[in-house]
């Protein structure tokens, strides 16, 4: 079987001024289509970084992307992202935004009516058709997030990349987002790639978890397969045995496996050297989750 | 019935204290609003006026508000009656042509301007139309170059220095290098522009189109990654990203760059008129200094004060513009 997306060999190195950091050290990642898949790890391990590799917004140092037989070395359309702050244009409409990326996208094989049409039902999808025409000062988190999605999904991705969309969101509205995204992807069955730091959000997503190492030279640590029956049900999924094996499972990952070993001293240090890479790197200006 | 009338009683009583409630607070808001202003300014007055009957000059007691109302009168008042004869002289000179006409047909009548002396009131229309101008080309300059500059880092750093230098530059050190320029290269027997007005023009502009290239600079570098990320992704062409993204987000800094510019050219127009005896407000106010009569130091006065309010509602007209522009409606603008 030929796999949709593949990362092979990945790694990355930002220029700092005591030499070069390493961040990413051979990841290796295969993704199928139509599937969802999640990173997970703690903060400063990577997972953004592979996830701008991947939208080509990073160029790898060693190792690539390949997506459908053709190699990524730049952003487009084509892998989508949903911005963990919505990154919506605030002086545009939620109907203006989304209609930014259709125009661009569908530019000569769309008319003027099936574009609009094409806007409204991405909205639609995300339930946002009665705010449409508001601007995104006037609409809350949770609903600039959906319209983050609408306009991703108007695009019309061959990979669906998300970048904690609901990291910034209380817990109630970020269940619905979930539960939301649940319903569209079980209708368009796109591939999704999304980062996470919530156990939770990813075993009730996904159908493999990628669990990273801590970094610096962060790589794949292990891949978890989540073989729950979809459509999955938060309520019922609380109690069941299966679904709490695999949150054993990450959790374990997290807390025993990578547990970040750090007293106070050695934790200052390492943020500093942080620190120093976001300065000097230029391509590197977004803060590394 | 009876329930009918009582909701309808109801209603009046609701309705009744509610716009008690609302006249209340609006009294309490025009308080705020006007109160304390036009307290603020009866005491400068008051203190004007008790401060102005002490000052004593080779031209006379320093002019207080009753003075100043006085000349401002008179001005109006010289204003009308110029106009006046400057009506005369055309209908006599119509009248005459007409004469000329009739005796000899061939005759091909002249018409020759009127030639008064311009009022206070020409002066103010004069410097408005050439703040304006030197305004508007300095801002046609200034946010081209100044999203150039802010789009790429490495002009930026190329033409820095050069902005940093003539930044701090007083139009005064303009202003004989400039008169100089236009002398030399604005030769024509049928001039479109009298001299002085480009000579104020270019000065103006010279000194105010550095707030409005640096506010557009850094707001079109500060874009921030976000927004430029969505734009890489989107694949945006160059032309749609400065329009749909790099624009828009920095029309803030670009109406605070205006806002000073406009501000700074204002100020600059009154001293290049006073320094070059260019027509203007500046004019008149060193016209009225050389005049040296009792009356001058008071209409100098209303000079100041006219000078004033017209920048103010520079700014006011800027900030509504910015207002009605802008899509940051939370933007501080005062």
């Amino acid at each position: 079987m030929t796999k949709h997306l593949e990362l092979t060999g990945v790694s990355i190195e930002f220029p700092t001024p005591k030499g070069s950091f390493k961040a990413l050290d051979n990841v290796n990642l295969k993704i199928a289509r139509g599937e969802f898949v999640s990173l997970i790890g703690h903060s400063g391990c990577g997972k953004s970084t592979v996830l701008n590799i991947v939208a080509g917004l990073y160029q790898s140092t060693t190792g690539g992307v390949v997506l459908d037989g053709k190699e990524v070395n730049e952003p487009g359309p084509e892998r989508a992202v949903v911005f963990q702050n919505h990154s919506l244009l605030p002086w545009l409409t939620a109907y203006e935004n989304v209609e930014l990326a259709v125009k661009q996208v569908f530019k000569g094989k769309k008319s003027k009516a099936e574009m609009k049409a094409w806007i409204e039902h991405n909205l639609e999808l995300v339930h946002m058709t009665h705010a449409m025409h508001k601007r995104p000062d006037e609409i809350s988190g949770g609903m600039k997030q959906r319209v983050g999605i609408a306009r991703a999904l108007a695009m019309e991705p061959k990979v669906l990349l998300m970048d904690e969309p609901f990291g910034a969101l209380d817990a109630l509205t970020r269940a619905h987002l979930q539960d939301s995204l649940m319903e569209i992807q079980k209708d368009l069955n796109n591939t999704v790639i999304m980062i996470t730091h919530d156990v939770d959000e990813a075993v009730l997503l996904s159908d493999r978890i990628v669990m990273m190492t801590n970094g610096p030279a962060a790589t794949v640590g292990e891949i978890l397969d989540i073989e729950l029956e979809r459509p999955r049900n938060r309520i019922q999924l609380a109690d069941d045995a299966q679904y709490n094996h695999y949150r054993h499972e990450v959790l374990s990952f997290l807390y025993e496996k990578q547990r970040k070993v750090e007293d106070i001293g050695q934790h200052r240090s390492q943020k500093a050297a942080a620190d120093n890479t976001q300065e000097t790197a230029p391509a590197k200006k977004q803060a590394q989750a | 019935m009876t329930s009918i009338r009582m909701t309808l009683a109801g209603v009046s009583s609701i309705a009744g204290v509610k716009s008690n409630d609302t006249l209340g607070s609006w009294f309490k808001r025009m308080l705020g609003a006007l109160g304390l202003p036009l307290l603020g300014l009866a005491v400068f007055l008051f203190i004007w006026q008790a401060g102005a009957k002490q000052i004593d000059t080779s031209l006379g007691q320093f002019p207080g508000p009753t003075q100043v109302y006085e000349q401002s009168v008179a001005l109006y008042a010289e204003h009308m009656s110029e106009r006046e004869r400057e009506t005369a002289f055309y209908e006599r000179q119509e009248q005459r042509n007409a004469e000329r006409v009739a005796k000899d047909p061939n005759y091909v009548p002249k018409i020759r301007d009127y030639t008064g002396k311009p009022t206070f009131f020409d002066q103010i229309g004069t410097s408005l139309v050439t703040v304006l101008a030197g305004f508007a080309i300095a801002a046609l300059i200034a946010i081209p170059l100044g999203i150039c500059i802010g789009l790429n880092a490495s002009l930026y750093a190329a033409l820095n220095p050069i902005i940093q230098l003539f930044k701090p530059v007083s139009p005064l050190a303009w202003l004989p290098l400039v008169t100089m320029v236009v002398s030399a290269a604005y030769v024509t027997d049928d001039p479109m522009f009298a001299k002085s007005f480009l000579t104020s023009l270019f000065t103006v502009a010279l000194c105010c189109l550095w707030p409005t290239l640096i506010n557009t600079a850094v707001g079109v570098s500060a874009v921030s990654q976000d927004l430029q990320n969505v734009s890489k992704v989107l694949r945006l062409s160059w032309m749609t990203h400065v329009v749909k993204i790099v624009l828009p987000s920095s029309v803030p800094m670009i109406f605070t760059g205006l806002r000073l510019s406009l501000g700074i050219a204002w100020m600059v127009l009154i001293a290049a008129e006073m320094l070059a005896q260019n027509p203007g407000l500046g004019k008149f106010v060193w016209d009225e200094f050389q005049n040296g009569s009792s009356d001058s130091l008071g209409r100098i006065m209303v000079a100041v004060l006219v000078i004033g309010l017209i920048g103010f509602l520079l700014d006011r007209i800027m900030l509504l513009l910015q207002r009605r522009v802008s899509w940051d409606k939370n933007a501080i603008t005062r």
